[in-house]
Order: C-alpha cells, then sequence, then structure tokens
C-alpha cells in the first residue's frame, strides 16, 4: 500500500507536470489580456504532430524534434494572434470562446484529415525507456525526464519573470495595463512575445505528452478541459498557482484512477467545481 | 408593448414550418430533429440572448431530459406527454439547483463553471451505468403513439408532436420576453450593477429565467428520445453544448428566431454533407463559426436585420 502510495505520488506528480508544461502559457496569457484562449491545446497538439512528422518521416532523433516542436506552435500562436485574436481583445468572453471553439474545431478536422484519427507513437530512444530502481521501488525512466525538464523550465520561466525587464514588463502588463502604457511598454509587443512562448510551451508539452496519453486529433479537446481547471483553480497570471494547481490536479487525478477508479474523471470535475465556488479567482488569483 | 404585436412575417414563417408535409414528406425525420434543436437553442437565448449568461453546459439539462422520458418509458409507463412533463420538472428541479449557483458568476468564471458543471453531469451519468446504461445508452423501449397517433416510418407524427411543442414553447418564450420580466433580463445583461440599484432583484430574476431554459431544455431532450427510442450519453456531452451555441451564434442571439434559423441551416447543412466524415464537417464548423464571429456579430438574422434597415 505504501509503496503504490509513493508510485501513485510520483506519476501523479510526472502527470501534473505535464498538465503545467501545457497549461503555463494559457495561465499567463489569460492573466495578461484577458483572452479566453480555448484553442491552446490546439497548439499543443501541432507540437505533438510536429515531433511525430519530424520522427517518422524525416527520421529526427526524439531529442532534436522537441526545440521544434516548441517553434512550430510559437510561430502558430503568433500567426493567428496577428490575425484573428487581437482583434477581439475588446470583445466579449463570448465572442472569445466562439472564436477559439472554432479554431479548436478546425484544428482537430485538420488534423484528423492529414494524419487520420488515429492514435500517432513517436517511440523515444532507448536511453528513456525502462525503469530505475530506487529504495525497492521503481519509477519509469521516461517520468523522471519529463520532471526533469518541466522543473527545468518552470526555474527558466521564474528567472526570466522574475529577474529580466523583458519579465518585468510582462508583470507590468499582467498588473495594470494602462499604467503599463503610460509607462511606455509596448504591451502589444510583449504580449506577443508572451503569447508566442506560452503556445510554444504548449507544443513542447504536447511533444512530450506522447508517451504518456497518447496524439490524436481528440487531444485538443480533452486536455481543454484539465488546462482550464489548473488555470481556473490555479488563478490568472501566477504562475506559481498553475504549478501548485497542476500537481494538486495531477496527483488527484492519478489517485482517483487508481484508488477510485469507478468514479472515473467526475472528483476531478467535482474539485474543480468546488474550488470555483469557493475562490472563483483560483487559489492563487489575486485580482 | 407594441413589440408584442404578431408581425405578418411571424404568421407567414410559422406557416412555412408546415410545408416539409406536403412538400419533403420524405426529411420529415430531419425536420422533427430541426425542430428538437430548435427548441434547444431557445432555452439557450432565453439566458444567453435575454439575461447574457453564457453557458458552455447547456447539455446538462438537454441530457438529463432525455434520460428521465427514457427512463420512464424504459421501466414505467410509454405515454409521452406525461414523460414531456416529468422530464421538464426533472431538468427544472435541476436548473433550480444549479441557477443558485451560477447567478453569483460572470464572465471567465461563469464559463468555466457552467463548463464544470456540464462535465460534472456528463461524467455522472457516466458513472451510474446501473441507471443509465453508461456508454451503451439507454435502449430497449418503444413510445407506440402520442394522443391516439402512432409514430410511423416516415416520422409525420414525429415531426408533427416536435413542431407542436416547439410552437408552444415559442409562444410561452414570446410571453415571458415581451413582458416586464423580460425587459427586466435584458436590462441585467446590459447592465448587471444597474438593475439592483433601481430596485430589480437581479439575481431572482435570473433564477428564474435559468429555471425557465433548464425546463424548455429537458422538454427537448424528452422529445428527442420520444422520437428515436434510444438516450446515448452525447446529449449529456460537451460538443452537444457547443453545439447549440454555435446554432444560436449562427442564427443570432436574443432575437427568438435566432435558434430556429440557426438549427435550421446547421442541420439542413449536416444532412446535406452527411457523406463526408462527421469529423471533417466540424472543420466548416469552425470555419463558420470564425466567419461569424469575425464578420456577423449578431447572426444571420442581425446581419439581415442591418441590412433591411441600414440606418440602424
Amino acid at each position: 500500500m505504501l509503496a503504490s502510495l509513493a508510485g501513485v505520488l510520483f506519476d501523479g506528480f510526472a502527470y501534473g507536470m505535464l498538465l503545467f508544461l501545457l497549461s503555463v502559457g494559457l495561465t499567463v496569457t489569460l492573466g495578461m489580456m484577458n483572452f479566453v484562449n480555448l484553442a491552446h491545446c490546439s497548439f499543443a497538439m501541432v507540437g505533438g504532430y510536429a515531433t511525430v512528422t519530424l520522427m517518422n518521416k524525416a527520421g529526427w532523433p526524439f531529442l532534436a524534434t522537441l526545440p521544434m516542436a516548441f517553434i512550430a506552435a510559437g510561430l502558430l500562436s503568433i500567426f493567428l494572434e496577428r490575425t484573428l485574436y487581437r482583434r477581439l481583445y475588446r470583445a466579449s468572453d463570448l465572442d472569445q470562446c466562439l472564436l477559439t471553439i472554432g479554431i479548436v474545431f478546425i484544428s482537430v478536422a485538420a488534423f484528423a484529415w492529414f494524419f487520420t484519427s488515429e492514435q500517432q507513437s513517436a517511440p523515444v530512444p532507448e536511453y528513456l525507456r525502462g525503469s530505475v530502481q530506487i529504495l525497492g521501488q521503481s519509477f519509469a525512466t521516461y517520468r523522471i525526464f519529463l520532471i526533469a525538464v518541466s522543473l527545468a523550465i518552470t526555474a527558466v520561466l521564474v528567472l526570466l519573470l522574475e529577474r529580466t525587464r523583458f519579465g518585468a514588463r510582462v508583470r507590468a502588463a499582467v498588473d495594470n495595463q494602462r499604467m503599463a502604457r503610460g509607462l511606455g511598454i509596448d504591451v502589444e509587443r510583449t504580449f506577443m512575445i508572451t503569447f508566442a512562448l506560452g503556445g510554444g510551451l504548449a507544443g513542447l508539452g504536447g511533444a512530450l505528452a506522447i508517451q504518456m496519453v497518447g496524439l490524436d486529433p481528440s487531444f485538443a479537446l480533452a486536455y481543454l478541459v484539465y488546462v482550464l481547471i489548473v488555470v481556473a483553480v490555479g488563478g490568472l497570471g501566477s504562475i506559481g498557482g498553475s504549478f501548485a494547481a497542476a500537481v494538486l490536479l495531477g496527483i488527484s487525478d492519478m489517485a482517483g484512477k487508481y484508488y477510485f477508479p469507478w468514479l472515473g474523471a467526475f472528483l476531478i470535475y467535482l474539485v474543480m467545481v468546488a474550488l470555483l465556488m469557493w475562490r472563483p479567482l483560483g487559489l492563487f488569483g489575486k485580482r | 408593448m407594441a413589440n408584442a404585436n404578431v408581425k405578418p412575417l411571424e404568421v407567414v414563417f410559422w406557416l412555412a414550418t408546415l410545408l416539409p408535409f406536403v412538400v419533403t414528406p420524405n426529411y420529415l425525420s430531419l425536420a422533427s430533429q430541426i425542430a428538437i434543436t430548435a427548441l434547444f437553442a431557445l432555452s439557450l437565448d432565453l439566458i444567453l440572448g435575454y439575461a447574457g449568461i453564457v453557458s458552455l453546459g447547456h447539455a446538462a439539462f438537454f441530457g438529463v431530459g432525455a434520460y428521465t422520458a427514457g427512463l420512464i418509458a424504459k421501466h414505467y409507463w410509454t405515454e409521452p406527454l406525461s414523460g414531456l412533463l416529468a422530464a421538464g420538472v426533472a431538468s427544472g428541479v435541476l436548473g433550480y439547483a444549479l441557477s443558485h449557483i451560477v447567478v453569483r458568476f460572470r464572465h471567465l468564471a461563469l464559463i468555466m463553471l457552467t463548463l464544470g458543471l456540464g462535465l460534472l453531469v456528463h461524467e455522472a451519468a457516466n458513472s451510474a451505468s446501473a441507471l443509465t446504461g453508461g456508454a451503451d445508452g439507454l435502449q430497449g423501449f418503444r413510445v407506440p403513439a402520442v394522443v391516439g397517433f402512432k409514430f410511423d416510418l416516415y416520422g409525420t407524427t414525429a415531426y408533427a408532436y416536435a413542431l407542436a411543442v416547439l410552437f408552444s414553447c415559442f409562444l410561452i418564450s414570446r410571453r415571458i420576453i415581451h413582458s416586464p420580466f423580460g425587459l427586466a433580463l435584458r436590462g441585467i445583461r446590459e447592465n448587471a450593477t444597474r438593475m439592483p440599484a433601481i430596485g430589480a432583484p437581479s439575481r431572482a430574476h435570473l433564477r428564474k429565467v435559468y429555471t425557465i431554459a433548464a425546463v424548455m431544455a429537458g422538454i427537448a431532450g424528452a422529445l428527442l428520445t420520444h422520437t428515436t427510442s434510444t438516450v446515448s450519453l452525447e446529449t449529456l456531452s460537451f460538443g452537444r453544448s457547443a453545439d447549440v451555441l454555435v446554432i444560436l451564434i449562427l442564427g443570432g442571439a436574443g432575437r427568438l428566431y435566432g435558434g430556429i434559423v440557426g438549427a435550421i441551416i446547421y442541420m439542413v447543412a449536416r444532412d446535406q454533407f452527411s457523406g463526408i466524415n462527421p469529423q471533417y464537417w466540424y472543420f466548416w464548423i469552425g470555419l463558420l463559426l470564425v466567419a461569424v464571429v469575425m464578420f456577423l456579430p449578431n447572426g444571420i438574422l442581425g446581419g439581415l436585420a442591418k441590412f433591411s434597415r441600414p440606418r440602424s
């Protein structure tokens, strides 16, 4: 029982890290521009398919495809931001929702068209397979790798936002956009870069997710809910909040599947609704 | 209320809904599906178009109505009108319970919350497979007739039944919209903080309209059950909530006829393109959605109104 508890905690943590990567971009962009981007997981899907294509068609090694997943998703998010999203910054939540649901539908159909609706696979290299024995407990190597990558990215992200001039601009724009504009910060440009960064991280998350949860065109809708839960629970614009929420969600989802399999995802949705009712702005939301 | 006068165009429209009986008798099943979808969209219009409550989980009420009607027909009796009523009551009770939560929130939190509640109900039905049949759905029952008319293969009775219920619910909605209560709802939609200031009990109004919309959505669900003799988990899915939202926005929210026009266009188009895989069908829906948001902010009816009256 105790051994399995450690296993559940480990798997849940790895899963939580994945959710964090997928959702951190949305937290920042939603907190910054109040733009309800339901198409965030479509960016993740773009990253996932970029990795699959590069590995299976061009024969790239797995690790080399990861930066490309980041770049592909980042470029796409810049393109969408420039062409569609920016026109709707001042529109209602409903319009933003509808536009981005439309993009989700388009992306789901487009990927089904080009890649069929079957599960895609991207076999990881030999050194990431198997598992490591620590204190009589075996841990999957890939999940250790996933956790390490995510923690490294989190550290870089926190340093970027807390210690650099660019980070100061982002924080200023999140806290008070008008004031930031008044101080001469180019909020639009800052936002575009942040948006690309967030989309890129989602793409990276999508690429890393293939091994753990698979990849098919329904990914954009299936994980949207999880991402929204992380954002809603963590609070807008709070990286620490997203991190905590993602870990909490990952572990409780794994524990729920392990200990109460008959409940399915019911528990997760219940926790989400209860938390939203208790704190509509999220656990760490400020505004 | 001058606005409440029946316009000639409205009479023409409702007379035109009788045309499928003579013009396209082979498409009556489709016509009944359209009427059901239109009723569902109408119920969403009451809360979204008039009261400004954005809901991404409206299918919860549709599905609860569908399952209630299905369970009654399977285990108790097959008289449809009482089943319809029971379904309306069941989803109304759920709607009233949830309305206490929903009216407290606005904007993003409201969208997330309705999404969460919708998923919660869907997942609950999935888990309670002993009652609902889980992923297999509810089957093995058949509603033989409604007020003496047998359900036939061509769907004549089904369409007449669905159309009659749609028309009744439409008249009720129309009455509600043109009442002082309807005016208060529009006031809340336009300015949620000012309405309480002039003495309108905003939250009570919102709870009331949310419950009414839930009842109507439940009735729409029950109609689907009665005319198709199956209930699937899909009636509760996020896809259905999103579809009805698309339909309403496509037609034009806050116009009563928006949902009906949207349902006709959407369902006929889907039927015509049914040869292509449903996955690809969503590509066009997505494109349509983007186009409507970008170029037709008030839907098709809004665009037409603007076209016919350029001054507004």
